[in-house]
């Protein structure tokens, strides 16, 4: 485990870890406060309902929350128009009592692709109403480029569909928006194993959020560690300065003075 | 404001179930006329209400009020 001071650094804030953790679809509270203790993640989603006979809305999950003593990022899941966006970002951050937001704005509901026309403006708009905003988005460089532009510090690219757990499906563009933006890029949806959170933070990325990867293992807390140890590796990896491939074998061992060698 | 209208009853909406309140209403008879419990927030025709304001809210006829609460998500 890396033992340097090597922060994320978001809007200005730091963080400890650069694992970001969804708290749904556990098998119960209990296994996602011990996926918390063993990850250690720099924030934990949440997100806001009405409440129903039908949802769970108990009040046990907001107590588990406070409890577990980790920044809270509320999300607008499932808002398909700005003002819906703005409407619960608003809620939520009277009610978590943050102006952390990782906004959602949902342009398909088959692929939960967003809506990659109107998330600058919905940006821009909860920007200027104060928030810290955290974009949920395609790997679009163009997208990225304009969410930047209106003053995202951080863009959230996903690997691939929400709870797909395929891994990156376009690595060039992913790479390519890596090498071309300079803020902090967080790979958010669409990662199943902890190979993949390696891949991308060797890549370069500066954090993943994840949610179903470890919510639906079969033993969630030791995949919560996996993708925690996954998460630093790869950042140690990108850090250490990756080898260039050669062509040919290159011997590891020195030939000099090697017995035997060159006797015929 | 005349008796007639004191009691004037209205129907609005909470978390999509109709509700009947007695003129004038505001936002904090609306919450109280449901079981919920804090922490919630609450907006009214998709505007978010701040909790201060809760009981100056004048409600009108047809109202859509949205009471929300924490839920886990990714």
């Amino acid at each position: 485990m890396s033992t340097h001071t090597d922060p994320l650094i978001l809007y200005g804030a730091s963080f400890h870890s650069r694992l970001l953790l969804g708290t749904s679809r556990y098998p119960s509270p209990q296994v996602l406060a011990d996926a918390v203790a063993v990850a250690q993640p720099a924030m934990l989603t949440a997100s806001l309902r009405r409440q129903t006979a039908h949802a769970d809305t108990s009040p046990a999950f907001w107590n588990l929350l406070r409890d577990m003593k980790v920044p809270v990022l509320p999300n607008t899941a499932g808002c398909h128009s700005i003002q819906e966006v703005i409407t619960t970002a608003e809620m939520a951050r009277e009610l978590f009592e943050t102006d952390w937001l990782k906004l959602e704005l949902i342009g398909d509901d088959y692929s939960l692709q967003p809506d990659t026309v109107n998330l600058p403006s919905a940006a821009q708009q909860l920007i200027k109403a104060g928030f810290k905003v955290l974009p949920y988005c395609t790997e679009d460089l163009v997208l990225c480029q304009r969410l930047v532009d209106v003053g995202c510090q951080a863009v959230m690219p996903w690997a691939a569909p929400i709870g797909t757990g395929k891994g990156p499906i376009n690595p060039y563009a992913m790479r390519m928006l890596r090498e071309r933006l300079s803020v902090p890029l967080i790979v958010d949806a669409g990662l199943g194993l902890p190979s993949h959170a390696c891949q991308v933070m060797e890549w370069g990325y500066d954090a993943v959020l994840l949610n179903t990867a470890v919510a639906l293992a079969r033993h969630p807390v030791d995949m919560a560690r996996g993708f925690a140890l996954a998460v630093q590796a790869g950042r140690d990896a990108f850090l250490g300065g990756v080898m260039q491939p050669q062509e040919t074998a290159q011997a590891s061992t020195p030939l000099i003075g090697t017995p035997f060698w060159h006797h015929n | 404001m005349t008796t007639e209208m004191t009691n004037h009853r209205i129907q609005i909406w909470v978390n999509q179930v109709a509700t009947e309140l007695t003129m004038p209403a505001y936002l904090s008879d609306a919450i109280d006329a449901v079981d919920i419990k804090p922490p919630f927030a609450a907006a009214v025709n998709l505007h978010f209400v701040p909790k201060k304001n809760y009981t100056s809210y004048a409600l009108q006829a047809g109202d859509k009020i949205e009471l929300i609460v924490p839920v886990t998500g990714g």
